[in-house]
Formats: structure tokens, C-alpha cells, sequence
């Protein structure tokens, strides 16, 4: 065990490691700090001096330390477009994008659980039919698309709910959150069902066949024989031991999640840290997409180090000593 | 035609007709009805110039006057203009027509590049093992950690900072097949590795290794032929995940550009005139694209099934 906590700590190292020198090299190929910092009027020379002065001239090496001592200080450079730390500015982001993904977890786990065993118990039944039929149409439905269609019948056509933003939002302890008010809860609803609506397939087809396989397992069948009632078996028994895969897999899905966030938010104008993101591109906002990058990258690699070392800690068959 | 002996010899065509792949193709309904659409879908976008109506390319015969007219059967709609026009005037069956010509271009080169990334790295890797297995393994598995779609989202990203807008506009659809091919390898190369370890065991490799023939060879004349049956499933797959990731690239501005529009691109305009009422630019794009997609994923569900009898009629 103490050899896999190593081993997989060290590789989510080396990990961030590549990852930053990527991050550095978009930093240091694209655009021109001197630039942003002077404007046009400054003789060559002038440019030079400071060149040397900010150590833009310096080897490649020496800027790459220079860079990953001050990441490992938090501090990511400032950005060209809010003249504020651009950690700062992820992590003020960071809130509405963090309740957008809450808020569509909880719809995956009370969505595609009671769905998956209801279409694993009733494997011939007409409405598992229909379930499985909605979740094949919908991996083939871009999320982006979901979230227009949700957008026009609920918003413009029925007006029902609000169609972009955030609404009101209230503080609590410093965090900024719209779970608490009645508009920014409305504002919730539409992204998060689009966000949700990617992962629900996915996460329906995989509690129904964890929960098929419980199902067919010597256990159950033993239960069975023992004349226990079917709920208790198929609640208490075998539900239980379909959760181990479903948490893994929503562990590694996390990341997605945040990939999905940049096309949730577009459309919604979501103020998160997708949105900001491609904003960023589009200003060419360099300080501000390598902080991105290595922020997306970091939560990667943590959710996958946590859910490798919970699996491993958990089910002790995972050959963790080996080559794993 | 092969003179009929008493010994008779299968063409190639009649072997094809006689195998179990059209055996099953036949006895599946989904099956035809997905691969009917699919050829429609795909004999409609690369006729595109011939059928469509209007060359949505060519600026003098758009007018701007035309712009954002509804479908014919509805009030205000032009007949000439069947399912109405966009924002620039264009009629929207043919700028469809040309975007799904664009999209499946896009889908089919990306997988292409897929391929070959994902051959040659899926069959080192499984060949020769130890540990270049392992660098190139825990490469791709770094990679698929990060989810595909963020890692297109990053790399377009720094395309199109490093090269400029207006270069990456203009070579857009090269840019696309890299980056799609380039986030979407490993998946191949994982599959195609799998295989090549469970051949690798059979004798006939190693009948081949004592005759001392070369690994190239053996790679990719013996073990390769073997591994098709997954790598025809698996491209099935990746053709419709190229195509849902340049709809969505194209969406967030990242890929191809306005006066070129593929179907992701054709919503995104249409996104920006939905608050307008004019509905009709995105959902007739997004309904051809889904359409597309699930008949691919269909028919890679059901090729799936025929190559693999342990769950046939499971």
C-alpha cells in the first residue's frame, strides 16, 4: 500500500510538472509582456534595457525556475485585462462554477440512480425500454444544443425561467452563492440540467449494469433463497455494491465536468471560470489561460490521485504493488 | 468471374456477401435504417455542390435582404429559400448541405490521423512491452484523464493565440484534424494495445518470430490484420466523437470560421438570433447533427454486437 501512495503521488508530480512546462511555454511564446507594459512609444533601445531589467532575455532555464517558484507561491502572473492577480480572478470566478457543477451532481445521483435500478430490476419492462432508448439519443446530443433547447422552450418561449447570468446572489462567509436565494436558484436550474444532461447516459448505463451484475451474483441469489424480501435485497444488498464503481467513475468524471463547464457557460453566460476562460483566448489574455491551464490541470490530477488511492484503499483486489 | 469448377472458388465479393457481418447486417433493422441514413447524410454533403440550391461560398449570390427569413411553410417564408435563412442571407438547407460536407471531411481526416497515431503507438506499445509499454500507456493514460474534450479546448486554444485569428481561420479545417487527432489518439492506441497482446500469444507470431522475420513485419503484416474487427468498432465511435468535438470547437468560436460555417458553427450563429425568434437557424443544424451522431453510435452499437458473439443475443 505504502509503495502505490508513493508511486501514484510521484506520477501526479511528474504530472503537474509536464503541465507547467506547457503552461510556460504558452506564457513565453505568445504575446509580448514589453507590450502590454509600455504601449508603442518606447524607443528600441528603452525596450532592450527593460528586457534585460525584467529578465525576458534571460536563458530558458532561468525563466522557467523564475516561473515555477512563483507558481508554487500562487502566484500565476497578472492579468493583461483585469490588471489583477490571475489566480485572484480564477478564483473569484471559481464559486459560480463550483455551484453550477453541485448543482448538476445532484441531478446525475438522483436522476440515474432510481433510473438505472428501476431499468436493472425490470430489465423487459416498457419504461427501461424508454430509458434506454432516451439515454442512447442522448450521448449523440451535444451539450451545447441541450442547453439552447432548454434555453428557448423555458426561457423564451415559455418564459418560465431566466435565460442567462446568475441572478441575485447572497454572501455567506465570503462565498457568493445562489442556492439561497429564490432568483439565483431559478438561474440555476437550465445550466445545471445541461450540465447533468451530459453525464446522465453515461451514469444510467453504468448503475444498470453494476446493478444487473449484483443481480445475477451468488449473494443475491443466496438473499433470495433465505427469503428475504425482494426490496431489502435489491436496496440493502445489492445497491451497495454497485455504489463502489458509480462513486469512481463520478470521481474521474469530476474533470469532465469542468471540460463541460466552458460550453455550459458559454451559452448561459454563466460568470465561472469556463466563460472567463474563453474570454481569455479571445483577448489573448496570456497570464490568465496559463493560470487555466495549470488550475484545470491540478484539479485533474488531484481527482484522479484521490480516486485511484480511495479505489486502492477500498477494494484491496486492485493489484496496487505491481505495475498499477 | 471464376469458371465454376467442382472446386469453386469464392470471389471476393462472394465472400463478402456470404459472411456473417451481412448475415447479421441484414437480420437488424436499426442496423439498415441507421446505415440508409448515414449513406444519405453522407451522398447529400459530398454532392453538396450539385443539389444544394444556393452556394452559400459565393458572396454575389447572397443579398442580405434575404436574411433571416422563416422556413416557406411558415408566414413571411420565401419558397425559395425551403427550411429559411440565416443572418448573412443564406439560404439554410445549402449552408447545411456544405457544413455537414465540412463536419464529416473534419470527422473522417481526424480519425485518420487518429488512426495512425493510435497503430503505431497501440502496436509498439502491445509488440514490444516492457518499457516503452509502459511510457507510452501511462502516457495516453495521463492524456484520457484530462477528458478529450479539454484537451482540444487547451490545444485550440493555444492554436489559435499562437498563430493568430486570422491564419488559424484561414487554414481552419487543418487545424481541426490535428487537434481533434492529436486529443483523441489514446483511446485508439489503448484498444488496438489490448488486441495486440492477446495476438501476440497465438502461435502463429511465433511461428513467424522463428522463421526471423523482422518486427515491422510481423507488427504490421501478421498481428495487424488480426486487430481489425476492434479498430473498425472503435472508429465508428470516434468518427461521431470527431464530429460532436468540431461541432462544439467550432461553437465556442475555436473552429472553423463564419463565412465557412460547419454545423457547429451554423448553431452558434443561430444562437446568437435565438432571442430574436428565429429559431430555425439552430435547430435544423442541430437536428441534422444529432441525427448523424446517433446513427453512427447505432451502428457502431450493432458492429460491436456482430464481432463479438459472446454477447450476441446475450
Amino acid at each position: 500500500m505504502f509503495t502505490f501512495l508513493i508511486k501514484r503521488l510521484f506520477q501526479a508530480l511528474v504530472v503537474m510538472f509536464v503541465i507547467s512546462l506547457v503552461a510556460f511555454s504558452i506564457q513565453d511564446n505568445l504575446g509580448d509582456p514589453l507590450r502590454e507594459l509600455v504601449g508603442q512609444s518606447v524607443s528600441e533601445d528603452e525596450r532592450q534595457a527593460l528586457r534585460d531589467e525584467l529578465g525576458l532575455n534571460d536563458p530558458y532555464m532561468t525563466k522557467y525556475s523564475r516561473f515555477l517558484v512563483n507558481a508554487l507561491q500562487g502566484d500565476l502572473g497578472t492579468s493583461y485585462f483585469f490588471k489583477r492577480p490571475a489566480a485572484e480572478v480564477i478564483f473569484d470566478k471559481l464559486q459560480a462554477t463550483l455551484e453550477l457543477v453541485f448543482g448538476a451532481a445532484v441531478i446525475i445521483v438522483f436522476v440515474s440512480i432510481p433510473l438505472g435500478v428501476y431499468s436493472a430490476i425490470h430489465p423487459k419492462s416498457a419504461i427501461t425500454k424508454l430509458i434506454m432508448a432516451v439515454s442512447s439519443i442522448g450521448i449523440s446530443v451535444p451539450v451545447f444544443l441541450t442547453a439552447i433547447m432548454l434555453m428557448y422552450i423555458f426561457s423564451i418561449e415559455l418564459n418560465w425561467l431566466p435565460s442567462y447570468g446568475r441572478g441575485e446572489t447572497v454572501n455567506v462567509m465570503g462565498w457568493e452563492t445562489g442556492f439561497l436565494t429564490m432568483d439565483g436558484f431559478l438561474h440555476l436550474i437550465l445550466p445545471s440540467i445541461s450540465l447533468a444532461s451530459i453525464m446522465l447516459p453515461l451514469f444510467i448505463r453504468l448503475v444498470r449494469s453494476e446493478m444487473l451484475e449484483a443481480l445475477s451474483s451468488e449473494y443475491v441469489k443466496f438473499a433470495k433463497a433465505k427469503g428475504l424480501s425482494l426490496n431489502k435485497i435489491y436496496y440493502v444488498h445489492a445497491l451497495k455494491n454497485t455504489m463502489l464503481p458509480v462513486i469512481t467513475v463520478g470521481g474521474v468524471q469530476i474533470g469532465t465536468m469542468i471540460a463541460y463547464t466552458i460550453l455550459t457557460e458559454t451559452v448561459f453566460q454563466w460568470p465561472g471560470t469556463g466563460f472567463l476562460f474563453l474570454e481569455a483566448i479571445n483577448r489573448v489574455d496570456t497570464p490568465l489561460i496559463t493560470a487555466y491551464v495549470i488550475f484545470v490541470g491540478l484539479i485533474f490530477v488531484v481527482t484522479n490521485t484521490i480516486v485511484d488511492l480511495l479505489y486502492g484503499f477500498v477494494n484491496p483486489t486492485v493489484n496496487i504493488t505491481g505495475k498499477g | 468471374m471464376n469458371t465454376v469448377t467442382s472446386s469453386h472458388v469464392p470471389t471476393r465479393w462472394e465472400r463478402f456477401k456470404n459472411s456473417d457481418l451481412i448475415y447479421y447486417f441484414l437480420r437488424d433493422k436499426v442496423a439498415m435504417f441507421s446505415f440508409a441514413i448515414f449513406l444519405t447524410f453522407l451522398i447529400g454533403a459530398f454532392a453538396a455542390p450539385l443539389i444544394a440550391p444556393t452556394d452559400p461560398y459565393d458572396i454575389t449570390s447572397i443579398d442580405i435582404m434575404d436574411s433571416e427569413l422563416p422556413p416557406s411553410w411558415l408566414e413571411d417564408g420565401d419558397e425559395r429559400f425551403l427550411l429559411g435563412t440565416d443572418d448573412q442571407g443564406r439560404d439554410i438547407l445549402s449552408t447545411m448541405l456544405y457544413g455537414s460536407r465540412l463536419s464529416l471531411t473534419i470527422g473522417f481526416l481526424a480519425v485518420g490521423v487518429q488512426l495512425i497515431l493510435g497503430i503505431v503507438i497501440g502496436l509498439s506499445a502491445g509488440y514490444f512491452g516492457g518499457r516503452i509499454d509502459s511510457f507510452l500507456m501511462r502516457f495516453a493514460d495521463v492524456q484520457l484523464s484530462f477528458s478529450t474534450m479539454m484537451v482540444a479546448i487547451i490545444v485550440s486554444a493555444i492554436f489559435k493565440a499562437s498563430f493568430g485569428s486570422e491564419f488559424f481561420s484561414q487554414y481552419a479545417v487543418v487545424m481541426l484534424v490535428v487537434i481533434i487527432g492529436v486529443a483523441e489518439w489514446p483511446q485508439y492506441a489503448r484498444t488496438i494495445r489490448a488486441s495486440v497482446l492477446a495476438e501476440k500469444q497465438k502461435e502463429y507470431v511465433e511461428a513467424a518470430q522463428v522463421m526471423g522475420l523482422k518486427s515491422m513485419r510481423i507488427m504490421f503484416r501478421h498481428i495487424l490484420p488480426n486487430c481489425l474487427s476492434p479498430i473498425l468498432v472503435i472508429s465508428t465511435v470516434q468518427i461521431a466523437n470527431a464530429i460532436m468535438s468540431e461541432a462544439a470547437l467550432s461553437f465556442l468560436g475555436l473552429g472553423l470560421p463564419v463565412d465557412q460555417p460547419s454545423l457547429g458553427a451554423l448553431i452558434s450563429t443561430g444562437f446568437k438570433y435565438i432571442f430574436s425568434g428565429a429559431w430555425w437557424i439552430t435547430a435544423f443544424p442541430g437536428v441534422l447533427l444529432v441525427t448523424l451522431v446517433l446513427v453512427i453510435n447505432l451502428l457502431g452499437d450493432w458492429l460491436r454486437d456482430a464481432f463479438n458473439p459472446k454477447i450476441y443475443k446475450g
